[in-house]
């Protein structure tokens, strides 16, 4: 494989890690191109990507926000009965500085998986469809990209386990319902991140905002 | 082989489209361009080093502190811990272990590591510097379970005067290290570990 200057940029991918010039080429879904030099994956395409990680995210957001507000763990000790929600669990870090540990948890719970079910509904849901690409799509598509590190659901799950033993002995505990609700959410979560192919679905953005729309299209790309 | 540097491009690293070398937003995803970040080096040691500052306190002082009916007990990171594996719970207590101890030590010598093997240009195995520091970026969210734990208890253990849980001032150090060290790692460029190696034809066997 070479790489001269002759090949249209729009054909070329840079990797992301090495910055190595490749040439694109369509690539049979469930196969991989891998950087020759320092073999990052460049694409990954999978079959119904688009689909499913849509359906995943509504999936997302209606877990989230049912999590929010139903019975999350449930304590009780001498007679005395404790039931918070995950906004309560989020939010306990009460006074003074602490507070901004509050507000980093609340974000890195609730916040911002939700905004990103959010960013990637908006933008997959004309892929899914095979509809013109909404308007700021792809700025939606760029953030949820960068958010991802920032969402710790499945990471607090397992925070959910380690406080389970270190009360034990002090309590019975009772899991409500949305605790389930919540370690479903991580495995979609992660269902949904495995099944994103970051270079096809900038390619498919492209090619979604080249469709025509109802009025004719103004905006000639580049 | 080049890289897109040398052909005077400059590779988006969102969404791996290259561009003239004088670009300075990726025209497809907006993402910020930058052929090398002058400043990447020193944006790692400064966080690097707000991340190390952190951690110091956060296991002086205690992450919990538990009030019953007859007594009141502090404990730190490796404190409850050693708690955990008296009770016989021993997988967990090596998860809060490894979570709170191993993976952020690990992650300050491994980001300190790449960031001087840049510096001193070295040639040595960059394959493996890059799996490194993919593990690394993949790796570091997982501390934060420990401050997660103890969100989940000071909500949970109110039990009137029979018992209660609050939070303690390491947990505060503790999140910030965690997230200091995440903005490290996320402002170390890894394509620097490639720069000073060749690229061009008789660098690779056939
Ligand atoms: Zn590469």
């Amino acid at each position: 494989m070479t790489v001269t200057s002759d090949v249209p940029r729009a054909d070329l991918i840079g990797c992301p890690n090495c910055d190595l010039l490749h040439r694109a080429k369509p690539i049979a879904e469930g196969e991989r191109a891998v950087c020759q030099r320092c073999h990052t994956v460049l694409i990954a395409p999978r079959a119904a990507a688009y689909s499913r990680a849509l359906a995943l995210s509504v999936a997302n957001l209606i877990l989230v926000t049912a999590a929010v507000f139903h019975p999350f763990l449930e304590i009780h000790a001498a007679g005395i009965v404790n039931r918070v929600s995950l906004l309560d669990v989020a939010t306990s870090f009460g006074t003074g500085a602490l507070v901004v540990v509050t507000v980093t948890s609340v974000a890195m719970i609730l916040l911002v998986p939700l905004l990103r079910a959010l960013l990637l509904a908006y933008a997959l849901t004309p892929l899914a469809l095979q509809h013109r690409a909404y308007t700021g799509a792809r700025w939606a598509f760029r953030v949820a990209q960068e958010l991802k590190p920032w969402a710790m659901t499945e990471i607090f799950v397992i925070g959910c386990a380690v406080a389970l033993v270190k009360v034990a002995g002090l309590a019975r505990l009772n899991f409500g319902p949305a605790f389930w609700m919540f370690i479903a959410l991580s495995a979609f979560v992660i269902l949904v991140d495995r099944s994103l192919c970051t270079w096809s679905i900038w390619s498919a953005l492209d090619e979604a905002e080249k469709k025509p729309r109802r009025q004719p299209a103004r905006r000639v790309r580049q | 082989m080049t890289t897109a540097r040398e052909e005077g491009l400059v590779t988006c690293r969102t969404c791996a489209r290259v561009w003239p070398g004088m670009a300075e937003a990726c025209g497809r995803c907006g993402a910020r361009l930058s052929s090398r970040d002058a400043l990447s080096l020193q944006r790692v040691w400064a966080w690097w080093i707000a991340g190390v500052a952190c951690y110091i306190p956060a296991n002086l002082y205690p992450m919990l502190v538990t009030e019953t009916l007859t007594s009141r007990s502090e404990s730190t990171i490796i404190g409850g811990a050693i708690d955990i594996a008296k009770h016989g719970d021993l997988g967990i207590a090596l998860i809060v272990l490894i979570a709170s101890v191993f993976i952020p030590v690990v992650k300050f010598i491994a980001i300190a590591y790449l960031g001087l093997s840049v510096k001193l240009r070295s040639q040595q195995t960059p394959v493996g510097r890059m799996h490194l520091f993919e593990v690394i970026e993949f790796i570091g969210r997982w501390s934060m379970i420990d401050v997660f734990v103890v969100a989940i208890l000071s909500a949970l253990v109110q039990l009137s005067v029979v018992a209660s849980i609050q939070p303690g001032p390491a947990a505060l150090a503790f999140a910030l290290s965690v997230i200091f060290t995440m903005f490290s790692a996320k402002s170390f460029d890894p394509r620097l570990i490639w720069d000073y190696l060749p690229t061009r034809a008789g660098s690779r066997a056939p």
